[in-house]
């Protein structure tokens, strides 16, 4: 059965006021795209979930859509801080849950494979331990040994923008895969975006390929250019210029506010987005290709 | 000989370059550290495997990625894996010979902060917090850290430990039986610290032109002068070129950090 939905549908249908949301993707396959229809749908109270908040999750608290962020590094990657996260955690407006990369990836592997929680080694630094209630430690019961244990995170809806998928929601991406096959099982509704919709024989094709199974996912959506600023492998490019505009614009509050006027609530979608982005920008962000070796399956 | 002139940046960069080996395995951290790393490659170690917490190993990046989440490092890499395999097989099961990181705050003995300054639940100032660093830093065979020098920076004791260096001395780390050593040096743009017997951060080198007494006005403790003080090299020509290349718009290397 098609699970093939418009964008607005699935943002609508699928994420409710008071949701915890993960927008899967380190810093590849960010899904800005939707991370917008949320904006303009003006859901409130939302828990955002990421390893790295990133610009889309900066763009949906100063949008007004969230009440507590969980994150492992508030940073604007290679540029310096998220301004606005920053901003309004330091004020007390916006409550945070704080863990490592390699904790917080932790959570979501521990909720992707329907266990309470996951242990990790210690690493005797202590101080984020103390400050955030959720790690614990137990012994491990086969040495006297000390683990770190965090618990499982489930969020209600996970996004994950993929290269292609076919229209039950069988995914292939490829490049930066980050965590976004965790966040897939782990949340209890999923929706993909997607560069392509491809037939399944596609899918098919390359078995090893299908990240993300159809079985695991609620709502597919063709949305192309849905990662910009971030970007999709073989696709088209990271907008590094924007990642570095951002850091002026972020710096004063009338400006994101025009910003996310202009950008965001004045724009019905991705397609019109990406329009008025410009041929320049286009030009800017091409890629040229570049080809693996295909693999031979065998016919058996 | 010409003498090249230089950026504070550049001089940190490229003196962290020269700390890796062409055997290493690096986990490489964000900003200045990435461009170390991709000097070291393309200078005096050329088999060197860079490993980036998004999951890519043995990246060849083309041109210099500003996040390390860049396509340019998944183009032509060995392998690239989720995150969590990246965390847990590579960093925890001691794959990573040595871990390249900046730091917001450093103590005397190694501990970092990139997490806050004053108070956790009330902060003056909210950095962006740990990202890989806490794993990192305890699991890597050994670790080096790039941060301009300033007593701000170089605290007796860090607000908030993200990482642990050598906590209140060698042998409280060693006591943990953390896999990694710890930290191995520290690449100011003043010098280089290390460690000594008791995981005491001191002044090993000083950069050209530099006192040690400038080093010690700019420690928030009591910094101690090795008896065998060196002076590192100047950064070469080449260095510099190659380096430039990596950063035509200057984005890190212009700042004086």
């Amino acid at each position: 059965m098609t699970k093939l939905t418009p964008l607005r549908d699935a943002i609508a249908d699928l994420v409710h006021d008071g949701d915890c949301v993960y927008a899967a993707g380190f810093t590849h396959l960010i899904p800005f795209a939707a991370g917008h229809e949320i904006i303009r749908q003006r859901k409130r109270d939302l828990v955002l979930a990421r390893a790295t908040p990133d610009l889309i999750y900066d763009q949906m608290v100063a949008a007004g859509c969230a009440r507590k962020v969980i994150f492992s590094y508030s940073g604007n990657p290679g540029v310096g801080s998220l301004r606005i996260v920053r901003a309004e955690i330091e004020a007390g407006r916006l409550e945070w849950e704080e863990y490592s990369h390699f904790s917080m990836i932790t959570r979501l592997t521990a909720g992707a494979a329907g266990l309470p929680f996951l242990p990790m080694n210690p690493t005797g630094a202590g101080d984020l331990e103390r400050v955030n209630p959720s790690f614990r430690r137990v012994k491990d019961p086969y040495s006297d040994r000390q683990v770190v244990t965090v618990p499982a995170l489930n969020p209600d809806v996970a996004i994950v923008h993929v290269q292609r998928a076919d229209a039950d929601g069988n995914c292939h991406l490829w490049g930066i895969v980050g965590e976004q096959k965790e966040a897939a099982f782990a949340a209890e509704r999923v929706i993909v975006t997607a560069e392509e919709i491809v037939d399944p024989a596609v899918i098919r094709s390359d078995p090893n390929r299908t990240i993300i199974p159809g079985l695991a996912v609620t709502a597919v959506c063709h949305v192309p250019y849905c990662a910009h600023p971030s970007y999709t492998q073989g696709h088209y490019d990271r907008d590094n210029a924007f990642y570095l505009e951002w850091d002026r614009i972020s710096a004063e509050a009338g400006q994101v506010q025009a910003w996310l006027d202009a950008w965001v609530y004045s724009v019905k979608d991705r397609d019109e987005y990406w329009q008025k982005l410009g041929p320049e920008v286009h030009a800017r962000l091409e890629v040229e290709p570049l080809w693996s070796q295909p693999v031979n399956y065998g016919k058996y | 000989m010409a003498t090249a002139s230089y950026t504070p940046s550049e001089l940190m960069t490229v003196n962290a370059a020269r700390l890796l080996r062409d055997d290493d395995v690096v986990f490489v951290g964000v900003g200045l550290p990435n461009l170390a790393c991709n000097l070291a490659r393309r200078t005096h170690a050329p088999n060197l495997v860079m490993i980036y917490e998004a999951g890519v190993i043995g990246a060849q990046p083309a041109r210099l990625p500003l996040s390390i989440g860049d396509p340019t490092l998944v183009s032509g890499a060995l392998s690239v894996c989720s995150m969590y395999e990246i965390f847990a097989f590579y960093l925890q099961r001691g794959y990573v010979s040595v871990g390249f990181m900046g730091g917001a705050q450093i103590d005397r003995y190694g501990n970092v902060n990139a997490t806050v300054i004053g108070d956790y639940r009330h902060p003056k100032v909210r950095l962006p917090g740990s990202g890989g660093s806490m794993e990192i830093a305890a699991f890597a065979d050994r670790c080096t850290f790039l941060t301009p020098h300033q007593k701000r920076r170089f605290p007796e004791k860090c607000d908030f430990r993200t990482s642990a260096g050598f906590l209140d001395g060698r042998s409280a780390r060693q006591a943990l039986g953390l896999r990694g050593a710890g930290p191995a040096t520290v690449v100011t743009d003043l010098g280089l610290l290390e460690p000594d017997e008791s995981g005491e951060l001191i002044l090993a080198a000083v950069h050209p032109g530099v006192e040690a007494e400038q080093a010690r006005q700019n420690t928030g403790w009591d910094l101690r002068v090795s008896q065998a003080l060196r002076t590192t090299a100047a950064p070469t020509v080449d260095e510099l070129a190659i380096l430039r290349q990596f950063d035509p718009e200057r984005i890190y290397l212009s700042s004086t950090g």
